[in-house]
């Protein structure tokens, strides 16, 4: 399984897994783009530098995904694919990548926004031997 | 902490003995029903839980009096949903788990000279014109262009930006809370990446559970009251539901990792991670302040714009309909209010996640045409079941610090909603009993299942008997159009 979504009353809990914490975050990535399009109507026409910073590596997860919608909005896009690396100096840094095309309500079969990913839920785990990442986003 | 041991005040008032860290109580206005559905998640031991959020708020410096979650409570994210939170000027902070990310999020209701057959006659014209001219869905730009320097004007000036340029009438500032428009809006607190993420959406409704919906008044509760308010049986009325945009889930996003750092800055302990906050008197405190004041002022402009847009679909099926605005209010917000405590007059910064203003007969903040009987409070249904007026009360101005409900709640995940229903079958039941729906994905349609939510009947009851909020008028759907 590469990803999950976890039930809330309100609000989506997302969880990636990985054999790394760089996949789980990847994987996170796509369990939060899975609640607004279809990932596998998207073409990967154009790849988005993404960097983020943050004091710990939980805190890194919200600022990746709080960063991908930004640019989702701002550049008017559609992401399916991610790509990331994860660097310790004092605090906790990501280079990233996602990759998608122009964003079509249509071909891509847009469902519900994500409106941002939110510090609650926010845990790392462990579970049939790969690492997980999760935290609720609210819609 | 001991979560499932309340004690009941009366038949629909709870309270979640202080206890640990906490330094108010908590209280809960629901019934046995809500008040067994929350405890049924503490009893699983869920991930979050409505209760241990309630008291975790009550643990937070400054607060007043009570920790409070109204009858739509259900799990949020650092407060509940339907959550209520006060504080103090001098030792109270402002934290973005009151306010959220989707901050003003309102409900308008315009009123019309039209009556239910006259809709009915005409229900799928209708229907379209609203659906092609409200810019709806995951993703949708609005028709409305700006600069940079005029989304600032956006910010500090709300509604009255949108009037001034064109769109709604200056006789609709009047009908919503605060004029449509807070001072305290300042757009240097407003990050540059905010401006761009909104440039487009201006006049958007947005997706999930945001809606335009035709609806009569299928039944009076208060005579008195529904005609101060205007309204008779089978009146139609236009409601419609959404917030500030990408603007307001920007601003929450900067102020999320800010405010992070100005916690640990302050050596503030908090109980959950969402619930980051600030000293309100401190200069993070007020820059935040301000930024929401923005994102409320422009969840103000949209919700003009979208005035606009409805008027003139309107008026392609029914050309002399006139749609004046009834009212608006806002969820998710934090605003800067007096209220007694302990008998004297007390300046306070109230939080409502999920929860509503209803302030009581006389409140200046009032329409002068509703100010003897209470301000509206407009609670939106299901689409396939019920809308509601309620009048806030003087029992709430002294007990919710002039709070209610803003919805019926949702009682199932979406992910549980999605595997239960399915959006074309539930289009025929709906229209079986003549209601009206086309929606922007089907999916989306599904996790809004009337049957997704808690019983709004129950959840209104439950405002109505125990004072906070009196049932005025229920309002019944023929026509939504979803987001």
């Amino acid at each position: 399984m590469e990803y999950e979504l976890l039930e809330h009353e309100a609000d989506i809990g997302i969880r990636g897994y990985g054999n790394m914490i760089e996949e789980a975050f990847e994987n996170g990535a796509k369990a939060m783009f899975s609640i607004m399009i279809d990932l596998e109507t998207v073409e990967s026409e154009k790849n988005v530098e993404i960097t983020c910073e943050a004091p710990d590596i939980e805190a890194l997860f919200v600022e990746w995904l709080n960063e991908l919608l930004t640019k989702k909005d701002i550049k008017e896009m559609s992401f399916s694919r991610f790509k990331v690396k994860i660097y310790k100096d004092d605090i906790y840094k990501l280079e990233g990548t996602a990759s998608g095309e122009k964003f079509d309500q249509k071909k891509h079969k847009a469902k519900l926004e994500v409106k941002g990913a939110s510090y609650s839920g926010l845990k790392i785990g462990k579970k049939d031997e790969k690492v997980f990442i999760q935290c609720i986003v609210d819609v | 902490m001991d979560l499932l041991n309340l004690k009941r005040i009366t038949d629909y008032e709870w309270e979640l003995p202080k206890q640990e860290d906490m330094i108010v109580p908590g209280m809960i206005y629901g019934n046995t029903k809500i008040i067994d559905h929350l405890k049924e998640d503490v009893r699983l031991g869920k991930d979050w839980n409505a209760l241990k959020q309630i008291a975790n708020v009550a643990c937070m410096p400054g607060i007043q009096k009570c920790s409070i979650a109204l009858s739509d409570v259900h799990p949020g994210y650092g407060f509940p949903i339907g959550g209520v939170g006060a504080f103090d000027t001098e030792e109270g902070v402002i934290t973005m788990g009151g306010i959220g990310f989707d901050i003003n999020c309102s409900v308008t209701t315009l009123k019309t000279s039209l009556k239910e057959e006259d809709i009915r006659k005409n229900a799928k014209s209708l229907l379209n014109s609203l659906f092609k001219i409200v810019p709806a869905g995951l993703g949708s730009t609005g028709k409305v262009r700006l600069n940079f320097h005029q989304i600032d004007e956006v910010l500090t000036g709300g509604a009255e930006w949108a009037v001034e340029n064109g769109y709604g009438e200056e006789k609709d500032l009047e009908f919503i809370e605060e004029n449509g428009r807070v001072k305290e809006a300042d757009p240097e607190n407003v990050s540059e990446k905010a401006k761009q993420r909104q440039f487009k959406q201006i006049g958007t409704l947005g997706s999930g559970n945001h809606y335009v919906e035709v609806q009569y008044v299928a039944e009076i509760y208060d005579q008195e009251a529904a005609e101060i308010y205007g309204l008779k049986e089978k009146d139609v009325v236009v409601s419609f539901h959404c917030g500030s945009r990408a603007l307001g889930h920007q601003i929450g996003t900067d102020y999320l990792k800010k405010l992070a750092e100005v916690t640990k800055k302050y050596g503030i302990k908090i109980k959950d991670r969402e619930l980051v906050c600030a000293p309100i008197n401190s200069e993070e405190g007020q820059k935040y302040f301000s930024a929401v004041c923005c994102g409320i002022n422009c969840a103000f402009a949209n919700h003009e714009v979208l005035t606009h847009l409805i008027r003139k679909g309107f008026k392609e099926v029914f050309p002399d309909g006139e749609l004046p605005k009834f009212y608006s209010i806002g969820h998710n917000t934090c605003k800067k209010e007096y209220h007694k405590i302990n008998g004297k007059k007390k300046l306070l910064y109230v939080h409502r996640k999920g929860s509503t203003r209803a302030f009581g007969p006389g409140r200046e903040e009032i329409p002068k045409k509703y100010r003897k009987i209470g301000q509206p409070v407009l609670v939106g249904g299901t689409m396939g079941t019920c809308s509601f007026i309620l009048c806030g009360t003087e029992k709430g101005m002294d007990t919710t610090f002039g709070s209610a409900i803003h919805g019926a709640g949702r009682a199932m995940s979406r992910k549980r909603a999605k595997r239960q229903y399915r959006g074309d079958k539930l289009l025929k039941e709906l229209e079986n009993k003549g209601i009206y729906v086309r929606g922007h994905s089907m999916a989306g349609i599904a996790e809004e299942a009337p049957g997704a939510y808690k019983d709004i009947v129950n959840v209104v009851e439950c405002m109505d008997k125990s004072g906070i909020a009196k049932k005025v008028v229920m309002l019944k759907p023929i026509i939504n159009v979803k987001g």
